[in-house]
């Protein structure tokens, strides 16, 4: 971790924030900075912060830069690109002791706006913008362009690296690359020539990105939806999650066109609503194709009744929840991890469901191939809880993998020919013992066709009103979701396992909770970690609670809800559990969980 | 002329065909009210079905929640059914013809379930043209939750508590013309010479077809005062077209004076032919149709028959550019980009 103190001489460890006003462009300078870095070899971190509107309201990114290669936010700022006059005041606040701030000096800034303890740097964006630009759109996007070749003196960034990435972006209108060019070579030299360059916190090659792309979680699990085969996907936009199916449909637009007839093999239904996209991927797979739908908490509160139908119809589904602030509307822009519950147990009745818990996009992509297979082995809906931290923001993961010898798991489905050889077929025996029922596609043939229903029925698929043959197929289930716990991805744990401390943590929390180890274990604590990456908990979940005396659980949610799965589904003793609970908004922090720790440790909560 | 030949032989013996009798064409035993309108239109379809020799297992049934939605089970058991959620059969129709083109899609809901809870999900899959025949058994009442007035209950109607209704009605013939249906027609359950061929030709028609089926609930809505009563509907009906449907296969001969007939092709290449009672109604005209179905509101009747058969427009799956084999069937390999795709792909993050 670094020195939370002062910004030193911190060479390929410091964090840089842009704060912008959104809809002026900021984000592709941003975007050129932090791939320069990545370039250059350097792992980077990258974490947007916008306001859930079009244009005019204050957005900030923060870049860290971290040789060591940790993936959470620093929490602090070294750096501060202070391009927005309504947050400056804020901005020079959150600037750490020692740090920089650069600013646009073509207009004076009132005198009162700055501290002791940090470094001004003025450089006439606006004016040199309007010196060597015409018109007013070019000279706006000019200047977040020029800001780039500032900080690229300042952070000695490679120039042929960032004219490399200039030509990609704009392969096709050779005349912009010159143009951005120009923007970049007049702020860097502007800060070559009037301040000490490069800075003591500054970017020095390495070799430790190759073999890693920077992607978002979102295309990631866009892509895995489109190597699962799934062929059908519903959605009502909803930020965060719109970014998905975006992604589902560029990939699909290049791999999913058959070249022979132009064909799409594959439909994307812009449903009316939550409740008509879910119902649609309950359609498609009742009817044989692999089928998702990404939304976020408003859409998985909106899908309930049709969720609870899948379960209890034993139907495969697959939902991207891409978790954002709640209740209600809650903060959209903003990353938490609030729908464990709403997820869990969604709909009414005892319903339980499959849950599975990315922590980076590596894992979306994998995890949403998974899904398809879950989904259709257990024939139930599979729920992929990112948030928007994961799902929206560019993460440095080793390059995808792919075992060209996958084939889909498509679940106990007969055939026609298998149908032939049977006597009768019934929808909801358990001949394997595993509480999975075999199912038919409707086509198949007559003596296949069943009638599924939401309302009372018995193993053999009739509508009941009896109660033992009620209970008969709700206790089934109870196996099924019993099998489904040795199926979900099993909990990865980090220690010696001997340790009196543990850590549960889930999800986007991964990078933070490692960081805050390191920390720990380099301040004396002895301390073991279990991240869940499914729900059923696996045996390996509970053996970890039995096995420490106080384990943290760390989330990022008010009401401590992977706390309460832990209490509910395990038999974990509650007084064991100490929740470490960061529900702000913003991505959570290792400092944040050190804190926790050491607090609880210095309480006597923990020995 | 009707198309329906009254069999005067037992109905057993008498074969489509595929070889199969109308029983191959009949599902469970019907738990509905007897007398209930819904069981008619369930025998108006086993009895369409059965005349167009579908394959059993070829047809997909969906329906909602309510006594008309428990139907799907009372019809073709060789098929697969799918009893879903309140008001939302729509949307399990979009997904599952997405999924599946190949099927025919028999969609059987209630006034309640698509005017009132599901009167989004209809509305949108009218204007989506989902290739399916929407069965909507209209009683005017909640017949499951005994008796409430629905969406459709026209104004004045009383409930059988006596309450009035004063709310306007919703008319899903209206709606589904001012959205762009391209088959809209109604019809009375009890009137099954026209019930069958409607939904044979419903069934044929590529694209969205709605059928409105007065259908009256004899429980809830069969008394003095009601506006869908076997009564009340029988008096006050007005037939602009009779629709006789005939496939392509067999030659027919219609011997209706000039003028009085109008031939219109089914997509699968079938035709319907319709007598035009009313000499000035032009069925192939929305702008028609939906005047003439409004006069006659005005003057409480009820329209029936094949309001408007439209132009051809592209449907669901025309509009995705969709293959014609279902997309449940395309081979994975046609759907994976490989190993080979995936570093093209990650090509483009570095
Ligand atoms: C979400 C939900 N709300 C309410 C109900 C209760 N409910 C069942 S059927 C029905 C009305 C059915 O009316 P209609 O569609 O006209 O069918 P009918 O019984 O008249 O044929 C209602 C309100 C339900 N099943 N689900
Ligand atoms: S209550 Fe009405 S609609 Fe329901 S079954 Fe009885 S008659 Fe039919
Ligand atoms: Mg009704």
């Amino acid at each position: 971790m670094p020195d939370p103190e002062r910004a030193q001489a911190r060479v390929n460890d410091f964090t840089v924030k842009f704060a912008n006003v959104n809809g002026t462009g900021s984000a592709s300078a941003n975007a050129l900075i932090m791939k320069s870095i990545f370039r250059m070899g350097v792992p980077v971190v990258g974490k947007n912060f916008f306001p859930s509107n079009i244009q005019g309201l204050p957005t900030w990114y923060e870049i860290r830069v971290t040789a060591e290669g940790w993936r959470a936010r620093s929490g602090r700022v070294d750096i501060m690109v202070a391009m927005n006059p309504e947050t400056y005041a804020r901005d020079l606040r959150d600037l750490a002791p020692g740090g920089w701030l650069v600013y646009d000096s073509t207009w004076p800034r009132p005198a009162l706006l700055s501290r002791p303890d940090i470094t001004l740097i003025g450089v006439p964006l606006a004016q040199l913008c309007q010196e060597h630009f015409e018109g007013a759109r070019a000279r706006i996007l000019m200047k977040n362009i020029m800001y780039a070749g500032v900080l690229a003196a300042l952070l000695d960034l490679d120039l042929e690296v960032m004219r490399g990435l200039v030509a990609e972006s704009y392969a096709k209108k050779p005349a912009l690359v010159e143009a951005n060019m120009k923007a970049i070579t007049l702020g860097y030299d502007y800060a070559r020539a009037n301040f000490a360059c490069p800075l003591p916190a500054h970017v020095e090659r390495l070799d430790c990105t190759r073999g890693h792309v920077m992607i978002e979680g979102n295309t990631a699990a866009a892509l895995g939806c489109v190597f699962a085969g799934a062929t059908v996907g519903a959605w009502y936009p909803i930020t965060p999650s719109t970014s998905l199916m975006d992604a589902f449909k560029a990939f699909c637009t290049r791999y999913r066109v058959d070249p022979e007839t132009g064909r799409n093999n594959y439909l994307i239904v812009q449903a009316e609503d939550e409740l008509a996209a879910i119902g649609a991927v309950i359609g498609a797979s009742w009817n044989g194709a692999r089928a998702f739908t990404p939304t976020s908490g408003p859409g998985i509160s909106l899908m309930n009744e049709f969720i609870g139908l899948a379960y209890y119809a034993e139907i495969p589904a697959v939902l991207f929840d891409v978790q954002r602030v709640g209740p209600s509307t809650g903060m959209p822009t903003r990353t938490q991890q609030c729908d464990l519950m709403a997820c869990a147990y969604a709909s009414h009745g005892d319903t339980r469901h499959v849950l599975l818990f990315p922590a980076d996009p590596e894992e979306c992509f994998h995890f949403a191939v998974e899904a398809f297979d879950l989904a259709e082995r257990l024939q139930t809906p599979v729920f992929v809880l990112l948030d928007l931290d994961i799902g929206m923001n560019d993460w440095m993961i080793p390059d995808l993998q792919w075992d060209d010898a996958y084939q889909p798991d498509r679940g106990k489905v007969l055939t026609a020919e298998q149908l032939e050889g049977m006597e009768k077929f019934h929808r909801y025996l358990d001949p394997d013992g595993d509480g999975i029922p075999w199912r038919t596609l409707p086509g198949v043939g007559s003596k296949g066709a069943y009638f599924t229903r939401g309302s009372g029925h018995n193993k053999l698929g009739s509508y009941t009103e009896d109660s033992a043959e009620y209970q008969e197929v709700m206790e089934r289930l109870v196996a099924k979701f019993r099998t489904a716990a040795a199926m979900v991805p099993a909990a990865v744990s980090d220690g010696t396992g001997k340790a009196k401390l543990g850590i549960v943590s889930i999800g986007s929390c991964d990078g933070a909770v490692r960081e805050a180890l390191d920390a720990l274990r380099r301040g004396g604590v002895a301390i073991d970690y279990l991240r869940v990456r499914g729900f059923p908990f696996g045996a390996e979940v509970e053996a970890f609670l039995a096995a420490h005396e106080t384990v943290f659980v760390v989330e990022q949610n008010r009401d401590a809800q992977l706390k309460s799965l832990l209490v509910l589904e395990t038999p974990v003793e509650k007084r064991k559990l100490h929740s470490i609970l960061h529900y702000s908004g913003l991505p959570l922090t290792a400092q944040y969980v050190v804190d926790g720790v050491t607090a609880a440790i210095s309480r006597g909560q923990a020995a | 002329m009707t198309f329906i030949a009254k069999p005067k032989i037992h109905r057993g013996a008498v074969r489509n065909e595929l070889g199969l009798t109308r029983r191959d064409y009949e599902g469970g035993m019907s738990t509905l009210c007897a007398g209930c309108g819904h069981d008619s239109v369930t025998a108006a379809i086993v009895q369409a079905c059965f005349e167009l020799a579908l394959p059993p297992h070829t047809v997909a049934k969906l329906s909602g929640i309510g006594c008309s939605s428990k139907t799907t089970a009372y019809f073709v058991s060789g098929a697969h059914g799918f009893n879903s959620v309140h008001g939302r059969m729509p949307a399990i129709a979009a997904g599952a013809i997405a999924a599946n083109r190949r099927l025919r899609y028999i969609g059987v809901s209630g006034d309640g379930d698509s005017l009132s809870i599901g009167l989004g999900q209809l509305g949108h899959a009218v204007r989506r043209n989902i290739d399916m025949l929407y069965m909507l058994e209209n009683n005017g009442v909640y017949g499951l939750t005994k008796g409430q007035f629905s969406a459709s209950a026209d104004v004045g109607s009383k409930s059988k508590k006596g309450e009035r209704n004063d709310h306007e009605p919703i008319d899903p013939v209206l709606l589904a013309l001012s959205l762009g249906a391209t088959f809209v027609a109604r019809s009375f359950s009890g009137d099954k010479e026209q019930l069958v061929p409607l939904i044979k030709a419903g069934l044929s028609h590529r694209g969205f077809a709605l059928i409105d089926v007065l259908s009256p609930c004899v429980t809830f809505n069969d008394h003095e005062g009601s506006t869908k009563s076997y009564a009340y509907v029988r008096e006050h009906l007005q037939i602009p077209v009779a629709a006789d449907y005939v496939e392509s296969r067999r030659e027919i001969t219609v011997d209706y004076g000039e003028g009085d007939s109008v031939s219109v092709e089914m997509h699968d290449g079938a035709h319907i032919v319709l007598r035009k009672i009313d000499k000035s109604y032009e069925p192939t005209n929305r702008a028609r149709a939906l005047a003439y179905v409004q006069e006659h509101a005005q003057r409480n009747e009820y329209v029936t028959g094949l309001i408007y058969v439209g132009t051809y427009r592209r449907d669901f799956h025309e509009r995705h550019n969709t293959p014609e084999e279902p997309l449940n069937s395309v081979p994975y390999g046609k759907l994976c980009p490989g190993s080979g795709g995936l570093s093209e792909v990650l090509a483009r993050y570095r």
